[in-house]
C-alpha cells in the first residue's frame, strides 16, 4: 500500500542520497576553504521575524500554530534567518562574518524537473565588507563552487537591483505603476513593458525605447558601453557600480564567467545594488541566485552591508548529470 | 529535400542550433509564411512528413501543439517558440521570457451569451453566480474575479458553443476570430477579455547564454512580422 507524501515534496534513495551528499561535500569545502564557518538555524521561525526580512515575498508556504497559539512558519530561504543570527548573536563581535550553510527551505513553487517545495540550498553570506570587494569576493567563492561540483561551463548573471527603480523615478513613475512596470521587467515581458509604457503619463518615444533596449543588454564589459551611450543620471549610477564590481572581478581573476546582464531583475524584495544569477548551458532553470542585501541587517537592528548566494543543490545535481551526459557525447539517441 | 531528423535534437541541452517550436494548428501557416521571410527553411515543415523535427538552415524547427509550447519553452527543451496569447495567459505561471509580438493570428477571448437572452445577467442577479463553460479556466477564473463576479467555472475539451444551447452553462469564454462560430450558434459577445495574437517566447537561460544567437534570430523575426 502507497501512502501519500503531500506535493512538492519526495523521498531520497541511497543513489542519490550519496550523490547528493558528494555534492554537498564538496560544496562545503570550497566554502570553508575561503574562510566561511558553516551554520544551522531552525526549520522553522516566527512568521513575523521572517516577514521582517521581505513583508512583501518571504510569505512561507507553510505557517501553522505551535500550541502557545505563535505563528510559525517554515523558512523560505536561509539569507533572513543568517541575518537574524547576525544581528542577535554577534552583537558584540566586529565584522567581517563569513558564514555558510547547505539547509532545507521551503517554497509554495509549482514543483517540476529539480524545483519542489521542499529543496536544499548551498551557500554564503558574507557580512561586514562593502561593495565592490564584497560582492567580488562573494562570486569568486561562487566560482569556486561551481568549478567543485563540475560545472566548468556554467555562468553567473551580474546585473544591478537599482537601475529600474531609480531610472522610473527619474521618469517620475512612482507607486503602482512603477511597481507593475517592474513586475514585466522581472518576468520579462517585453510586449507588455511596451503596452504599459505608451499608456503610462510623460513618457516619449525615445524614453520608451530606451528602457526596453537597457533590459536586453547582456554580454561582455562592452554592454557597459553600450549602456553608457543610453545615458541617464540613473543609468549613470547604475554603471558606475557595475563597473566597479567588474573591475574588482577582474583584479582577483574572476570575471571570466561572469556576464552582465542590465536585464537582470530578482524577485526577492531585500535586493540593493549587484545582483547574481547562475546559469549552466545544460539546463533551462536558473541553478542559483544572489546579491547585495546592504539594508537587510539593519531591519534586525544591525547596520551592515552584506551579500550572498545560494545554489539550489537538487538543481545543481541535475546540472551536473547532463554535463556529464554532455561530456560524454551522448544524444538521446544514446550514442 | 527530404526531411531528416536532426542529430542531437532530443537531448535537452547540447550545444548546437537554435530549437524554435512552431505551432501547429491555426498559427501554422501564417507562422511559416513569417519564418519564410526571416530566411529559414520551411521545406520540410511544408512537406506531409510525419516527423516533427526539421532543420530550418541554422534553426532546428520542432512541430507541437500551441498549448505545449510555453512547457517545452520554460523546460529549456525548446530554446524559443511561437504560441498565441491566449496560451500565454492560460499558462501564466510558466516562466517564459515574451519577447515579440508577431502581429498575426489576431483574435479575440470573449465573454459570449445567447442571443437576446438575458440568462447571464439574471443567473447572476438572482442566483448570485453564472454557470460559464471554458477552455480556459485560468483566463476565465481571473477575469470574473478582477471585476468582481462570481461565477462557476466549468472546464470543457471540445465544441464549448454547445454547453449554453442544452443548458450546461449560462454563457462562454473563448477565442473568437470571425464571430461566425458563435453566430451560426446564435451566441453574441457581450464582453471582450483580450485581444491576442502570436507570440515569440524564449527560454529564460537561452536568452542569457546564447544571446547572440537569440537576439539575432528576434531581429529578423521582427522584421519578417512587420513586412
Amino acid at each position: 500500500m502507497i501512502h501519500p507524501i503531500p506535493p512538492g515534496t519526495r523521498d531520497i534513495l541511497p543513489d542519490e542520497m550519496r550523490e547528493l551528499r558528494e555534492l554537498e561535500r564538496k560544496l562545503l569545502e570550497a566554502f570553508t576553504g575561503f574562510g566561511y564557518g558553516e551554520v544551522g538555524t531552525p526549520t522553522i521561525e516566527y512568521d513575523e521575524v521572517l516577514a521582517r526580512g521581505d513583508g512583501r515575498t518571504a510569505g512561507s508556504a507553510y505557517r501553522f500554530f505551535d500550541e502557545r497559539g505563535d505563528l510559525l512558519a517554515l523558512r523560505s530561504d536561509m539569507t533572513i534567518p543568517i541575518a537574524r543570527l547576525v544581528a542577535g548573536r554577534y552583537g558584540g563581535t566586529e565584522p567581517p562574518f563569513r558564514l555558510c550553510y547547505i539547509s532545507r527551505a521551503y517554497r509554495a513553487v509549482r514543483p517540476q524537473r529539480g524545483q519542489m517545495r521542499e529543496f536544499t540550498q548551498a551557500g554564503v553570506e558574507l557580512i561586514g565588507p562593502q561593495a565592490p570587494e564584497g560582492t567580488a569576493e562573494v562570486v569568486e567563492v561562487l566560482q569556486a563552487a561551481l568549478d567543485a561540483v563540475g560545472l566548468g561551463r556554467a555562468v553567473i548573471g551580474l546585473g544591478d537591483a537599482d537601475l529600474y527603480r531609480q531610472a522610473l523615478a527619474e521618469l517620475g513613475i512612482e507607486g503602482d505603476a512603477r511597481d507593475s512596470l517592474l513586475e514585466k521587467l522581472a518576468k520579462h515581458d517585453l510586449v507588455g513593458l511596451q503596452e504599459e509604457l505608451e499608456l503610462a503619463e510623460g513618457i516619449g518615444d525615445e524614453q520608451r525605447a530606451t528602457l526596453v533596449s537597457l533590459s536586453q543588454l547582456r554580454g561582455g564589459s562592452e554592454v557597459l558601453e553600450q549602456a553608457r551611450s543610453i545615458g541617464g543620471a540613473a543609468v549613470e549610477r547604475a554603471i558606475a557600480r557595475l563597473q566597479g564590481t567588474f573591475d574588482e572581478l577582474q583584479r582577483r581573476g574572476a570575471a571570466e564567467r561572469v556576464q552582465i546582464d542590465l536585464g537582470l531583475l530578482r524577485d526577492l524584495g531585500y535586493y540593493s545594488g549587484a545582483i547574481l544569477e547562475i546559469y549552466d548551458p545544460a539546463v533551462g532553470h536558473v541553478i542559483g541566485g544572489g546579491g547585495r542585501y546592504d539594508q537587510l541587517l539593519s531591519r534586525f537592528g544591525r547596520d551592515l552591508p552584506a551579500a550572498g548566494f545560494s545554489l539550489y543543490l537538487e538543481r545543481v545535481h541535475v546540472a551536473q548529470a547532463e554535463e556529464e551526459r554532455v561530456d560524454k557525447g551522448q544524444t538521446g539517441e544514446g550514442a | 529535400m527530404t526531411p531528416t531528423s536532426v542529430a542531437g535534437a532530443t537531448t535537452a541541452r547540447a550545444d548546437g542550433p537554435l530549437k524554435l517550436a512552431v505551432p501547429r494548428g491555426t498559427l501554422f501557416d501564417s507562422t511559416l509564411a513569417v519564418l519564410d521571410r526571416a530566411g529559414l527553411d520551411t521545406d520540410g515543415l511544408r512537406s506531409d512528413s510525419r516527423s516533427m523535427i526539421f532543420d530550418g538552415s541554422g534553426v532546428t524547427l520542432v512541430t507541437m501543439r500551441p498549448s505545449d509550447v510555453p512547457t517545452y519553452v520554460e523546460a529549456g527543451a525548446a530554446d524559443l517558440g511561437i504560441t498565441g496569447k491566449d496560451v500565454l495567459l492560460e499558462q501564466s505561471d510558466r516562466v517564459v521570457y515574451e519577447l515579440l509580438d508577431l502581429g498575426y493570428g489576431e483574435c479575440r477571448m470573449v465573454l459570449a451569451g445567447r442571443e437576446g437572452d438575458e440568462r447571464l445577467g439574471e443567473a447572476e442577479r438572482r442566483l448570485g453566480t453564472m454557470r460559464i463553460a471554458t477552455k480556459y479556466p485560468r483566463i476565465a477564473e481571473r477575469y470574473f474575479e478582477q471585476t468582481g463576479r462570481q461565477v462557476e467555472v466549468i472546464e470543457v475539451k471540445g465544441s464549448v458553443e454547445l454547453a449554453p444551447l442544452i443548458g450546461l452553462a449560462d454563457g462562454i469564454v473563448d477565442l473568437v476570430a470571425t464571430g461566425r462560430t458563435l453566430a451560426e450558434n446564435q451566441l453574441e459577445v457581450r464582453e471582450e477579455i483580450a485581444r491576442c495574437t502570436a507570440r515569440l517566447v524564449a527560454n529564460r537561460v537561452a536568452h542569457k547564454l546564447l544571446a547572440v544567437e537569440v537576439d539575432d534570430l528576434t531581429a529578423r523575426l521582427r522584421t519578417a512580422a512587420e513586412r
